[in-house]
């Protein structure tokens, strides 16, 4: 392979990277709040098909994507009430609500098939997208890319550098010690689950505004489950989260264009290295921390008023 | 999808009960793989059913996203159940469930496309894409400029593999000199994949994507690079009217007619049905302006030769990846080598696995 071929190759890689990105940023979130969410594809889904409908009817993709955000944070509300007032088993929730996600997309999408909306194009910024190589790799995307980069240290600075991010995080290492300092643990849980559901979705427009302008029933394609596995790789850690993004996006489109250089691999065995790399990596991570940076109250419910 | 299933279900049950197909009309069933969706294969099909449902005496029923295996011999016992008189069903993977619902309606008559198996009341069809495909591939050797074409194709199995073949044989007829690269998703219906197996394609230089796929994926991204491209199964132009050339297409619709009418009349025969552009159940789609018309003439010489059947797609000397002559000069290869195909053609670069 040389530059012309590594070139796209990167550049591919940010672009299938981007909404595993956004979910992970999203579950991040929730997760350090101390709610498992593992209906990350089910909402992921459901904020494609959201932001597809409203880019259709409404022909404005940015509308569109912030509807498609409303509908992630929507569908995590129902995680939020079997888990936070009801006490539900986290991982139970989560699992339905990733069947009932792909369940509803598909039962609504159906008649939407194969059709297109209007989504977002390639926007070069000024000055920057001239640079050799760092310009056509990071700087002729689309406006979603850089939203997705512009997240990352801002959730960042929210976790690690603000009260509420302390209040957020302290609910989901110790909730009792939280409430005792006089914190409304189930409020700061909330946010969790809404915002981050919020996040997830814009992960799923990705896929239907920007990746592709199509809608087709399993979009999502197990990238969401893909972000789950991510946030442990990301230790918890915005940043991570943007490398190990990229990293798997990059898996996928490397597998692709090795064949298209020609290689005598069989394409089932390429087929499969982001999957592999996910088991990999998950070896990886808690043979190295030991889980150390996860939530200490990861998918602990708490009473009310505890 | 199991729930649209059942409303379907119950829709078709209502209706059914409701009367609304006279006692003397023929019935037809169609079971369908995938939503119906804007364009592709369950779509060409539906195009058939909607064909045959204007012809009198026929009422006609469908139900669509009907998964392989278990679910869809529910379906099909469900349509004899209800007294269908003709049953086709449109994917692979529904031909032993059909095998085993026509051993128990032998009154019923079956049709399973792109299998090959049979009973008494149950037959077999398929087109020749192949046929389409080595037009269109004329027309893709003709409009590259870099020599490269690529080729996003689903899964590596005979039929997809001929398609290919066919299409690299077309496009060596006028430019000895091209290559076809392929790229394999395992995917039928996925945009972002199969857009993504088209980026890949075009990042290796290739200047015309055709594919086997049903989603208009790589259409849309051979026209974000401004390259041309080949739709598959119904006319793609619509999703991307600068690049799409032309498009081997399904027109299922006189053969469904034929069967029916053979049904009616009581001269229908169980056998594997495989036509070509002779019967115009595979054709190539009207070629955009963008082809010179000198071009257009050679595709459709080549077109009525194939036709009258002066000539075959696969006729020797061919030989395969490693340059072993696969099929003699001179000699054209048989249905048999055909429906087995594993092997690609000198000029294709990618592997069958």
């Amino acid at each position: 392979m040389n530059t012309e071929l590594i070139i796209p190759l990167l550049a591919a890689a940010i672009q299938s990277g981007t909404p595993i990105l956004f979910a992970t940023l999203g579950e991040i979130l929730t997760e350090k709040s101390g709610v498992l969410n593992l209906g990350v594809e089910g909402i992921m889904i459901v904020g494609a098909l959201a932001a597809f409908v409203m880019a259709k009817f409404t022909g404005n993709p940015i509308l569109a994507f912030a509807l498609a955000g409303v509908a992630g944070m929507l569908i995590s509300a129902t995680h939020g009430v079997v888990c936070l007032w009801f006490r539900g088993n986290q991982v139970v929730s989560g699992l339905a609500l990733t069947i009932f996600g792909l369940g509803l997309a598909d039962y609504l999408g159906t008649p939407l098939i194969g059709q297109t909306a209007p989504g977002f194009d390639k926007l070069a910024l000024p000055g920057l997208s001239h640079l050799p190589v760092l310009g056509p790799i990071f700087f002729q995307q689309d406006l979603l890319v850089y939203v997705s980069v512009l997240i990352v240290p801002l959730l960042w600075f929210f976790l690690a550098k603000t009260r509420w991010g302390l209040h957020l995080r302290s609910v989901g290492e110790y909730p009792q010690a939280a409430a005792a300092a006089g914190i409304n643990v189930l409020l700061y849980r909330w946010v969790g689950v809404l915002a981050g559901g919020f996040l997830v979705g814009w992960g799923g427009a990705y896929l239907s505004l920007a990746y592709t302008h199509l809608w087709t029933s399993g979009l999502s394609a197990g990238r969401g489950w893909i972000a789950v596995a991510l946030v442990i790789f990301a230790f918890w850690r915005p940043g991570r989260a943007l490398l190990g993004a990229y990293l798997f996006g990059g898996v996928m489109a490397f597998q692709l264009r090795l064949q298209a250089v020609g290689t005598h691999l069989p394409s089932s065995l390429l087929l499969m290295l982001p999957y592999a790399l996910t088991v990999i990596v998950l070896v990886l991570a808690s043979w190295k921390s030991r889980q150390a940076s996860a939530p200490a109250a990861l998918g602990i419910n708490i009473e009310p008023r505890e | 999808m199991k729930l649209r299933m059942l409303v379907m279900l119950c829709a078709l049950i209502l209706a059914l009960g409701a009367g609304h197909a006279g006692a003397q009309d023929l019935q037809v069933g169609f079971v369908y793989v995938s939503p119906i969706g804007d364009a592709g294969w369950s779509y060409a099909h539906d195009q058939g059913r909607l064909f045959i449902d204007k012809m009198n005496g026929v009422t006609t029923a469908y139900v669509e996203a009907v998964p392989e295996g278990p679910d869809s011999e529910r379906v099909m016992l469900n349509m004899a159940r209800k007294n269908y008189d003709l049953i086709f069903a449109t994917s692979f993977g529904y031909m032993d469930p059909m095998l085993k619902v026509a051993k128990k309606f032998p009154k019923i008559t079956f049709m399973h496309c792109s299998g090959f198996k049979k009973a008494e009341n149950m037959g077999n069809y398929f087109g020749r894409m192949y046929q389409a495909r080595y037009l269109s591939g004329i027309v893709a050797g003709a409009m590259t400029k870099t020599n490269i074409l690529g080729y996003a194709a689903a899964f590596p199995i005979p039929e997809v593999i001929r398609g290919i073949n066919a299409f690299t044989l077309g496009a060596q007829s006028v430019n000895p000199d091209v290559q076809v690269r392929v790229v394999w998703t395992k995917t039928w219906y996925d945009p972002a994949t199969e857009k993504e197996a088209a980026k890949s394609l075009l990042d290796v230089g290739a200047d015309v994507i055709a594919q086997h796929q049903d989603s208009p994926g790589p259409q849309e991204a051979a026209q974000e690079k401004g390259v041309y491209s080949i739709g598959y199964n119904t006319d793609m132009s619509a999703f991307a009217p600068k690049s799409h050339l032309c498009a081997p297409v399904w027109n299922w619709g006189p053969f469904y007619a034929q069967i029916v009418e053979a049904v009616q009349k009581g001269t229908w025969e169980s056998k594997a049905y495989w036509y070509g552009l002779e019967n115009g159940i595979v054709d190539l789609s009207p070629m955009s302006d963008m082809v010179p018309a000198e071009v257009q003439t050679k595709v459709m010489t080549s077109k009525e030769k194939i036709k009258s059947g002066s000539m075959q797609v696969f006729t020797g000397p061919i030989r395969d990846q490693a340059g072993e002559e696969k099929i003699a000069a001179g000699k054209s290869a048989s249905d048999e080598t055909l429906l087995g195909m594993n092997w690609f053609v000198q000029g294709v670069i990618g592997t069958t696995q």
